[in-house]
């Protein structure tokens, strides 16, 4: 099998502060991956180095795309990235206001992907937008209102449906769940995890919660100082960690 | 069809001094299809660390540990994932879900992650949840707030759904009343029959009697203490 995605030696550095070096990794499909690590620890710099939105200073990110097989999308042209992010990749942002337009209507919101791959038919976009609300569990009649009059966590899963309504096959997500109270976070895990399902989605998700990954991720890579310092089956790595960090990070979770 | 070689296991405590506690050495056993071997020896001994080894929740510091043909100390986690899937089912003596989901659809899932139609997936759910006396009021209710007891019941459930050819059994009986303890053997005992290749602990000795086809004391697997 091929891997989706095959990331070799990935490095980015801001001045003389490294964010994150020498990352190496494949994912293959259906695979889901967590990265953790605490805040500055350089997991949301190598995750936007492989979304494309930051320039690696060195390294791969192969991604084997469905037209050319694999191709390494750090040298791609912009256009073909772009267009990339908008068919294949998918990604969600910690704060749903980064990836949602604000003043536009929820409908509007998931239509918009789709007209950007070329959907023209209005009649059929807006009967997507509402299926694909009624996944994410909005109500249809909130089709027309604006992200601004959604709650938080309303607005996180219109971020998702706008995000899986062109099917990607990778989803990167930043801390999907951060900043919300635990009852909508745990009806968002258990949408993700049956969309990541049927879909057979790879995704990659960065967070610090351990909780979320355990139920999330099949893998776990844990990173410090801008270094993978240790990876592996997520049960392996939170039940059994072998590196200092990740023994100090599993014993520091609060029990509830 | 489970067969470990020179097994050994230690747990480095890097932030405790990095003191290295070694907790298992030598450990060699082989299961066939359609047995069931019984793990004893005192608490402590090791029966639950050589059972997450097997499992691959446990990273083996040397030796070999088959599953078929894969070798779950050396695999990649892709690999011992779909062994998981596939292969090999791991019955715990707690049961983890994901928070709201209905209790049908956790026993369901190992069948719809191979890939099993929806529809059947839940009627097997349906009836093993029969079986083992869960009411049917409860199905559509996520299981994290059920009694110790129903807890234990539907993880059986779930482990039971999908007809694993290498089972994991830790604790299966403990907590559960005669009648549920007898369907539970009967279920082992239907596995086997299946060919399923089973490692239990059991503390409960009738039940150890009853399915198990020979013993193996984990005690032999202790480091010798140095003097």
């Amino acid at each position: 099998m091929t891997p989706l995605l095959q990331v070799q030696g990935i490095r980015k550095t801001y001045g003389s502060f490294v964010g994150c070096t020498d990352v190496s990794f494949d994912l293959y499909p259906g695979e889901v991956m967590g990265i953790v690590g605490e805040s500055g620890s350089g997991k949301s710099t190598l995750l936007n180095c492989l979304a494309g939105h930051l320039p690696p200073d060195q390294g791969e990110v192969v991604f084997d795309t469905l037209a050319d097989g694999p191709v390494d999308t750090v040298t791609m042209s912009e256009p073909e990235r772009r267009m990339l992010s908008r068919t294949d990749w998918a990604f969600v942002h910690q704060h749903a206001r980064d990836g949602l337009r604000m003043s536009v209507s929820a409908g509007g919101n998931i239509g918009e992907r789709l007209m950007a791959v070329g959907d023209r038919h209005y009649g059929n976009i807006r009967e997507r937008a509402i299926d694909w609300l009624g996944r994410v569990e909005i109500k249809e009649d909130r089709v027309d209102d604006r992200p601004s009059a959604f709650s938080g966590g309303m607005q996180q899963r219109l971020q998702i449906a706008r995000n899986l309504v062109t099917g990607p096959r990778l989803v990167f997500m930043d801390e999907p769940t951060g900043g919300l109270d635990v009852s909508v976070q745990a009806r968002l895990l258990d949408l993700l995890r049956g969309l990541v399902r049927e879909m057979g989605l790879s995704a990659i998700i960065v967070t610090h919660d351990l909780a979320v990954v355990r139920l999330l991720a099949d893998r776990l890579m844990v990173m410090k100082d801008g270094h993978v310092v240790e990876t592996g089956l997520t049960d392996q790595v939170l039940d059994d960690p072998q590196h200092a960090y990740t023994q100090l990070l599993v014993s520091s979770v609060l029990q509830v | 069809m489970i067969e470990l070689n020179n097994v050994s296991k230690s747990f480095t405590l890097h932030n405790q001094g990095s003191a290295v506690i070694p907790v298992m050495e030598g450990a060699s056993l082989k299961v066939a299809v359609g047995e069931c071997v019984g793990l004893v020896g005192a608490s402590g001994a090791g029966k639950s660390t050589l059972m997450r080894l097997i499992y691959g929740n446990y990273l083996a510091a040397s030796g070999q540990i088959l599953i078929g043909d894969v070798d779950v100390a050396q695999a990649e986690p892709r690999e011992i994932l779909e062994l998981r899937r596939n292969t090999l089912g791991y019955v715990s003596q707690f049961l983890r879900v994901v928070p709201r989901v209905p209790t049908l659809d956790v026993v369901a899932e190992p069948l719809l992650a191979v890939g099993e139609d929806q529809g059947v997936a839940r009627d097997k759910a349906a009836s093993l949840l029969a079986q083992l006396n869960i009411p049917e009021r409860l199905w559509s209710l996520s299981p994290t707030t059920f009694s110790g007891g129903e807890q234990q019941r539907v993880n059986i459930a779930r482990g039971f759904a999908y007809e694993y050819p290498a089972m994991l059994l830790d604790e299966p009986t403990a907590s559960l009343d005669a009648k549920n303890r007898a369907t539970v053997l009967g279920l082992i005992n239907a596995a086997k029959a299946r060919g399923a290749a089973i490692i239990g602990i059991f503390h409960d000795e009738a039940a150890r009697e009853e399915v198990c086809d020979r013993f193996l004391d984990v005690t032999g697997f202790s480091p010798q203490v140095a003097a």
